[in-house]
């Protein structure tokens, strides 16, 4: 199945200099979830700019349901639905007519019953005819993805769309875009909530510095690059490690009591020898946990090695 | 061409004329008022008629192109400017939208609330002095020409404008100048040889001297003159605007 966005050899560089993106090629699949993930100032949002047009590339192209987004703009644009990161909403207008309006700007006729769905679905409905400048933040989250909904997309930008609403609000949000997807919507979000894409991502890409450095399948990710721990609690104290254990990766904790053994999700095959060897030294264990790495682990030793 | 985005703009823009109706007829109405108490009663009182025409009469063709310069670039110019400025902006740069369904959006309720407030202000007239129209479908279409010309180029000002201040600037230090020096209220005939001259430099005069020919069948310049001047205009306006969508200045990064 062709991609249904296709990103090659992009690059942007500012009026002022500044290089914001660097020769990036990236693909979207159709009715995935993709999380983009960044520090402040990688260049997420210059790349949604880009291809949703409200930023001009430098070099390179974008196809968007495999339509250029240059020569062909109207039929790309027609595909997707942003939700930009600032709370830019027309102060005036009520939550009814701004919604409408977006439907219209998209080139489709009216349609209330889609209009209301979607109000309905956002908890909006009850304030459809509320001035935008009276809603709470939170709510005016909910108007921009309602008029991002209005033309019914096929590929939905959401730019760090929980950044300051509350948990509930957050968690009908990851509802409602779970729900789009199962409708074949594609969704790539941008996220400082790591815990957000772990949550929701089928795939997660990471730029840094105008640079994708990463981009893989999250399951595939959290096994390549997560890492587990197993914790003993001992019997009894050990001053030192054995010699009969230094084959396996273990760290004796202060005072003696708990043994760490450090494996990545490839090494669990080592547990079954580690346990074997324990019991031929004599170290005997009343307890035990372990803990796994989580993404925001992994993103913060992504971006730290590559720094 | 995607009509629903055309009516989209040009019903968002036009709501926001009606919620601040009061502002946008009540205050023409009034201002249209008080001009022909000053300028019709007290001082047009002891005025002769002006080529023949009732001096209280003989401005209401420069009273509606006032309000019409000012009312279509002010109209314009605040429409995309504030987008801009308040950032929803993003929702049309993204949409499938063209420049040219853009123009016609902005450009055009801009246009149209100029042209109403222009009637409003004629109609307003008849209630002070009587009025003649020798030829009416020049008036509607040198109205309909004016307003489209000032609101192409108030749209270029709030494309190019970077604040409210540079917003002001056009409108008030160089449209309002023209206008009132541009013979909405004389004649440029009643002026010395010198500054009829400098006043030929003027082309709001233009403007002025073809709409009062529709109304009263005589002008300072010929209609043929004021109609191609029009046109120039509108021509220089619409290739700024092509120029600003084309480079993509003030509106992409």
């Amino acid at each position: 199945m062709p991609p249904i966005i296709s990103i090659a050899s992009l690059s942007k560089v500012y009026a002022s200099g500044h290089n914001a993106l660097k020769n990036i090629s990236l693909d979207i699949d159709k009715g995935e979830i993709f999380a983009l993930l960044g520090p402040n100032g990688a260049g997420k949002t210059t790349l949604i700019s880009i291809v949703c047009g409200i930023v001009t590339a430098s070099a390179g192209s974008v196809r968007v349901d495999g339509h250029c987004i240059q020569k062909d703009y109207k039929a790309a644009r027609k595909a997707i639905g942003l939700v930009p990161q600032e709370l830019t909403t027309d102060a005036f207008e009520t939550v009814w007519a701004t919604t409408g309006f977006s439907r219209g700007l998209f080139g489709l006729p009216p349609d209330p019953a889609h209009i209301e769905r979607v109000l309905r679905d956002l908890s909006l409905w009850d304030k459809r005819d509320s001035r935008i400048m009276t809603l709470s933040g939170g709510m005016k989250r909910r108007v921009l993805i309602a008029k991002a909904l209005a033309h019914e997309p096929r590929i939905l930008f959401l730019d760090e769309p929980t950044a300051g609403v509350d948990v509930a609000l957050r968690q009908d949000m990851w509802r409602l875009v779970r729900k789009l997807r199962d409708g074949g919507v594609t969704i790539i979000l941008t996220t400082h909530y790591i815990d957000e894409a772990e949550e929701m991502a089928d795939r997660v890409g990471v730029i840094r510095n105008g640079e994708i450095i990463l981009v893989e399948d999250k399951a595939e990710l959290m096994r390549k690059l997560g890492r587990k721990q197993l914790t003993l609690q001992l019997d009894a104290p050990l001053a030192a490690l054995p010699p009969a254990l230094a084959g396996h990766s273990l760290a004796l904790a202060p005072g003696g009591r708990e043994l760490v053994y450090t494996y990545d999700t490839k090494g669990e095959a080592g547990l079954t020898g580690l346990l074997a060897d324990l019991g031929a030294a004599g170290i005997g264990f009343h307890d035990l946990h372990t803990s796994q790495s989580s993404l925001e682990d992994i993103f913060v030793d992504l971006v730290k090695e590559r720094a | 061409m995607n009509w629903y985005a055309v009516r989209a703009l040009y019903r968002f823009e036009m709501a926001r004329f009606w919620r601040t109706a009061l502002q946008s007829i009540v205050a023409p109405v009034i201002a249209t008022s008080l001009y022909f108490v000053v300028f019709g009663a007290a001082i047009g009182s002891r005025m002769t008629s002006v080529e023949g025409v009732p001096y209280g009469a003989f401005i209401v063709p420069g009273l509606m192109m006032l309000s019409l310069l000012t009312q279509s670039i002010a109209n314009a110019s605040f429409g995309i400017y504030f987008p801009r400025f308040a950032g929803t902006i993003y929702e049309i740069l993204s949409a499938p939208v063209s420049p040219l369904e853009i123009v016609l959006g902005y450009v055009g309720a801009a246009a149209s609330k100029a042209i109403l407030i222009a009637l409003i202000i004629l109609a307003t007239a008849t209630l002070f002095v009587p009025l003649r129209i020798e030829h009416p479908f020049v008036m509607v279409g040198f109205l309909v020409l004016t307003a489209v010309t000032f609101s192409l180029f108030g749209f270029l000002i709030g494309l190019w404008a970077d604040g409210f201040e540079r917003l002001q600037l056009v409108p008030l230090l160089v449209i309002t100048p023209l206008t009132f020096l541009g013979g909405s209220f004389y004649s440029i005939d009643m002026l010395p040889p010198v500054w009829r001259a400098l006043s030929l430099a003027n082309p709001v005069v233009y403007l002025i001297s073809g709409f009062r020919w529709a109304f009263f069948g005589h002008s300072d310049v010929s209609i043929g003159v004021s109609l191609a001047m029009a046109l120039a205009f509108l021509v220089l306006c619409l290739i700024g605007v092509t120029w600003i969508f084309r480079t993509g200045y003030r509106l992409k990064s």
